[in-house]
């Protein structure tokens, strides 16, 4: 039996222990990063590295799942078959990129009951685009253009973040996007050779979403306070500023060949720097998305819950039924 | 021992790990996991989560729960036997660089 002092001296001797296997693994996480390696599940990692993964990643997965709504809303009314099934086929896209992403937080000890909570109590955030509204059929069009496009620009570098299983969901979920903006791009370009009305459905839309796409990267450089240490930790590659500029250098080009008309009066090649300017975004707008006061922050979240809390009685019953073929196995064998 | 990625019964449904067969003659190759109630709705879910682009033309599935991995903490020792070996490689032999069809 121990006396008080052996308990002591061995619970010392514990934390001792811990604190070398600590320091070790500190050692061996800052090499990993150091030479560009990936960190993997079962590594020693920083509280606030596995934190900062976990609310990147399941905020990542929230956009895709709330993502499907949006477009969701089309798939019923698009104008041919051909376009209900191409519209089918890239929500159901985002409904997988949604699970690989939510796998991907769990291997860093979230549950996905906890995540989807978070969700569906509005405790959780997720990327402010999906929070408007798609009263055209042209948004289809805007939205695979412009929203899966910023996407793009911004998980192709994610491809070679330093956690492991996030890099494997991004090379899986990058590969299945290229089709998601070229289909976009296509429905535009459909109705930019239609009639006048089409014409100018499509310009309207894309006035609607050329601003809001551009925030997608999120606040300018200068506002965005926890992007140097996420860039230390390579789970950030570019800065904000970087990736927009970026996608508005691609973008320029392609409204051309579209011959829609981007809705910035600042918009010009700037030979001196190499890239297009362009105008400053509304911020405001921005972060009253964010906190809520979107055109369909409300809705998206009660459609959400909505479909997990009637989908319940289905989980549960495969579960029971589950249970009850294991059992009925097990009686057979014994 | 530790079973990767499996969160126990916290969750309604258990984790599988999906291993798909690119096309004949090829070995199954993990692709990733996904929860299921049972492994047959674990493989119909695996079909529509994987192979949504003609990528494989088999899969099978594993319980999470039921993976044995090496010892996380112990790699260093675990690995350690084919360090120095360089023998077991054909570029150790440099003697018969020259010698053809060798
Ligand atoms: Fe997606
Ligand atoms: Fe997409």
């Amino acid at each position: 039996m121990n006396t008080t002092t052996d308990v002591t001296t061995d619970a010392r001797a514990d934390a001792r222990a811990a604190q070398i296997a600590d320091e070790a693994g500190e050692r061996r996480f800052n090499e990993l990063l150091a030479s560009e390696s990936r960190v993997e599940p079962s590594d020693w990692m920083p509280e606030g590295y596995r934190k900062t993964l976990i609310r990147q990643i399941s905020q990542h997965g929230h956009s895709e799942i709330i993502g499907m709504q949006p477009e969701s809303n089309w798939i019923a009314r698009a104008p041919s078959l051909k376009r209900k099934a191409i519209l089918m086929a890239k929500v159901q896209d985002e409904a997988g990129h949604g699970l690989y992403l939510y796998s991907a937080a769990q291997t860093l000890g979230v549950d996905r009951e906890t995540m989807f909570d978070q969700l569906i109590t509005g405790k959780a955030k997720y990327s402010s685009i999906f929070n408007y509204t798609t009263p055209t059929w042209a948004d289809m069009g805007s939205i695979g253009w412009l929203v899966d496009g910023a996407a793009i620009c911004n998980q192709v570098p994610l491809c070679r973040v330093s956690y492991g299983p996030y890099g494997r969901a991004m090379v899986r979920i990058c590969k299945e996007e290229s089709f998601h903006q070229r289909q976009g791009f296509e429905i535009l370009l459909e109705l930019m050779r239609g009639t006048d009305a089409q014409k100018e459905m499509a310009q309207e839309s894309v006035n609607r979403w050329y601003a809001p796409a551009l925030m997608m990267f999120g606040p300018p450089d200068e506002d965005s306070p926890n992007s140097k240490q996420s860039m230390a930790w390579n789970i950030k590659r570019f800065s904000n500023d970087d990736l927009r500029q970026r996608f508005v250098d691609m973008l320029v080009p392609q409204a051309e060949i579209l011959g829609v008309t981007l809705p910035d009066a600042a918009l010009r090649w700037n030979e001196e720097r190499g890239h297009y300017d362009f105008g400053d975004l509304d911020w405001s707008e921005f972060h009253e998305v964010l906190a809520g006061r979107g055109p369909a922050n409300t809705i998206r979240v009660s459609r959400r819950r909505e479909a997990h809390e009637n989908g319940a009685w289905v989980r549960e019953a495969a579960r029971a039924y589950a249970d009850a073929q294991a059992e009925s196995r097990r009686g057979l064998v014994a | 021992m530790t079973s990767p990625g499996d969160s126990g019964m916290r969750e309604t449904w258990p984790l599988w790990e999906v291993f798909v067969r690119a096309s004949r003659g090829l070995s199954h190759v993990h692709a990733g996991s996904l929860h299921a109630p049972d492994e047959i709705m674990a493989v119909r879910n695996a079909r529509d989560l994987y192979t949504r682009r003609a990528e494989g033309v088999s899969v099978w599935v594993v319980r999470a729960a039921a993976i044995t991995a090496s010892d996380p903490d112990a790699k260093d020792s675990f690995f350690e036997s084919p360090q120095g070996k360089e023998y077991r490689h054909a570029t150790y032999y440099t003697e018969s660089d020259a010698v053809p069809h060798l």
